[in-house]
């Protein structure tokens, strides 16, 4: 959802009054609530209470009769047992998982190289890849499964004919996605391809403000290229890339559009990632209670991701 | 000449190796050189190739673009992809659509941001800080997993299938990004000036709309670009809330082409290129107000 988090800077402002006491006091004590009032009001109305819903509903039987209705037969937990005992649902989460860590860890892998590259090359060499990362970054999500689905048809598809022709095996007509092995691993790549230049150029300026007499003090004391990465470069970085590997695994362990899209909006249940199992449980089988119950059990994944990287960030606060 | 073997010849010699030594380092240096400049290329070339890819094939008549052994230049060239892709049922009423969230949503959310961002900025009052922890907190939930409880609120009210539904999701979904954003361009600014302008006998709103508001003007763009890229963007709101085709947003319209119209990749391709267009452009002036902004938060920790 968002672009970009950071912490905040808590320290009151101190407000300045050269005017009556009255008004002062009116000022302080009412202005500033009637300016953040609209804010609340629809983050608190179309986010907060959603969310809020979102638990009361999973403790619902919520079907199409009840749809009609506006109201659910309060069923507690079932919901959630019926989920937890579904054999779909363990493989939907493992399946969820293992997508993420893949997704994440290419993601975070690749763009640490192409930062550290970018500190390497000439300056017309940094400006191209720079221009190909915005480029690629501008793209939105759905042009970009359109491209890819083209680029890996079947029949005309221009990666079929390269692998072919590189001989690393004979890929004319192949469909990469009667495998579902195969076609996750696709989609893998459209995910990374994706989320590469949001990574790459934070990294990037996160290395900028490495202090150079801190690598140059490693190298006089005999440090490799590789040992000053990781004993000095990498904890310097350490707050940046928390935050690059929590923003990437919430997007990408919620990925939907991508897969949804990419199998023509009729994904098989080997394809399954828990989003995509959430809304087909809501709006495939008008399950919404079940939906509901799936949707909690991802924000809860989630939330102990988040807390994990608050914890941290928190720590290298303090150590700071 | 110089003898071998006296101290001269010695010292000589040394010198000779010495910058023997310096040119291999110097060849190697410059072969590690070329080499980096050429990865570097390469990943531009592979992070550019999809989207190359796309604008090449809209450019190509059909012939050319089922081919077993691609054509890598649309050379013939034609535009009749994009009359294609225009001509298909409900592009145009999907355009229009896409403009009017983007355009009513973003209104409204530059108007209620720009207050928060002034209150979270100028004021220091209870509450504050719960406020700005709200902001960052919200950004973490995905709002995949609101979509339920979202079309079932709206479909109590009855704004299902319509547009000031969507219009209302994606208000709160840009607004906690843009309130932050732009605190941070109204916090930029000196308190000081508005106070002079107050002293040579300005109002407080006076001072405000002469003094602050203009300089938070290029806060606002970047803004304001940001919440466009992330409204025109969007898919899986629209698609769950508007089931109608000539009410959807264009990326419905894209998603659903090759479901609807089976794999006509040349109007597919100039489909999806017209509707990068805006945001790509868009993305250009944006980037440098975003780089910046992004990191120094991360920085900060």
């Amino acid at each position: 959802m968002g672009m970009a988090v950071a912490a905040p800077d808590l320290e009151p402002v101190p407000p300045f009054s050269p005017s009556p006491p009255y008004r002062a006091w009116l000022r302080a004590n009412i202005l500033p609530y009637a300016l953040i009032s609209p804010s609340v009001l629809v983050i608190a109305g179309i986010l907060a209470f959603p969310l809020g819903m979102l638990v009361w509903l999973s403790l619902q039987h919520y079907g199409l009769r009840e749809l009609i209705h506006h109201a659910g037969d309060w069923v507690g937990l079932d919901n959630y047992r019926a989920i937890l005992v579904d054999p779909l649902f363990h493989q939907v989460i493992v399946r969820s998982l293992l997508f993420t860590f893949a997704c994440v860890a290419l993601t975070v892998v690749l763009s640490t190289l192409i930062a550290l590259l970018l500190l390497k090359v000439r300056s017309a060499v940094r400006i191209l890849v720079m221009s190909s990362l915005v480029f690629v970054w501008a793209t939105p999500v759905i042009v970009s499964v359109d491209i890819w689905q083209w680029m890996f048809d079947y029949e005309f598809g221009v990666i079929n004919y390269l692998l072919t022709q590189l001989h690393l095996g004979n890929f004319i007509h192949h469909n990469w996605f009667d495998n579902p092995v195969q076609g996750l691993g696709v989609l893998v790549v459209v995910v990374v391809w994706g989320a590469i230049p949001f990574v790459t150029i934070t990294v990037f300026a996160g290395l900028l403000q490495v202090p150079n007499d801190v690598i140059d003090a490693a190298k006089v004391d005999g440090a490799s290229a590789w040992h000053t990465f990781w004993y000095v470069t990498a904890p310097l970085l350490k707050p940046i890339f928390l935050i690059v590997t929590c923003l990437s695994t919430i997007w990408d362990f919620g990925v939907f559009n991508q897969i949804y899209v990419m199998l023509n909006q009729r994904p098989s249940s080997d394809y399954f990632t828990i989003a995509i199992y959430s809304y087909r449980e809501s709006f495939g089988v008008t399950q919404y209670g079940l939906g509901a119950a799936i949707a909690v059990l991802m924000v809860l994944v989630l939330v102990f991701v988040t807390f994990f990287y608050v914890r941290e960030t928190v720590k290298v606060a303090e150590i700071a | 000449m110089i003898a071998p073997g006296t101290a001269q010849g010695i010292r000589s010699g040394r010198a000779r190796a010495a910058t023997e030594v310096n040119l291999q380092v110097h060849v190697r240096q410059r072969v590690t050189q070329v080499l980096y400049d050429a990865i570097g290329v390469g990943v531009a070339v592979v992070m550019l190739f999809p989207i190359y890819w796309m604008v090449a094939t809209s450019f190509k008549p059909g012939r050319d673009i089922l081919t077993l052994v691609p054509k890598w230049f649309p050379a013939p060239f034609t535009l009749q992809n994009f009359q294609d892709a225009i001509a298909r049922p409900f592009f145009l009423d999907d355009v229009k659509n896409s403009l009017l969230v983007v355009g009513v949503m973003l209104a409204l959310a530059l108007a209620i941001s720009f207050l928060a961002a002034v209150a979270t900025a100028r004021f220091g009052f209870k509450g504050r800080t719960a406020f700005l922890v709200m902001i960052i907190g919200v950004q973490m939930v995905p709002l995949n997993a609101l979509i339920i409880p979202l079309y079932l609120m709206l479909d109590s009210v009855g704004q299902t299938d319509a547009l000031p539904g969507v219009i209302a999701v994606y208000l709160a979904v840009v607004l906690p990004f843009m309130v932050w954003t732009l605190r941070g361009f109204v916090a930029n600014i000196p308190a000081e000036l508005e106070e002079s302008a107050m002293i040579d006998g300005c109002t407080r709103v006076g001072a405000f709309l002469r003094i602050t508001f203009p300089l938070v003007g290029p806060g606002l763009v970047a803004t304001a670009i940001f919440g466009f890229i992330q409204a025109w963007n969007e898919y899986i709101v629209a698609y769950v809330l508007l089931s109608s085709p000539g009410n959807q947003t264009l990326t419905v319209w894209l998603a659903s082409f090759t479901t609807n119209h089976g794999p006509e990749w040349g109007p597919l391709m100039a489909a999806a290129t017209l509707t990068g267009l805006p945001v790509v452009a868009f993305f250009l002036i944006l980037q440098r107000y975003l780089a910046g902004g992004l990191t120094a938060g991360a920085v900060k920790g």
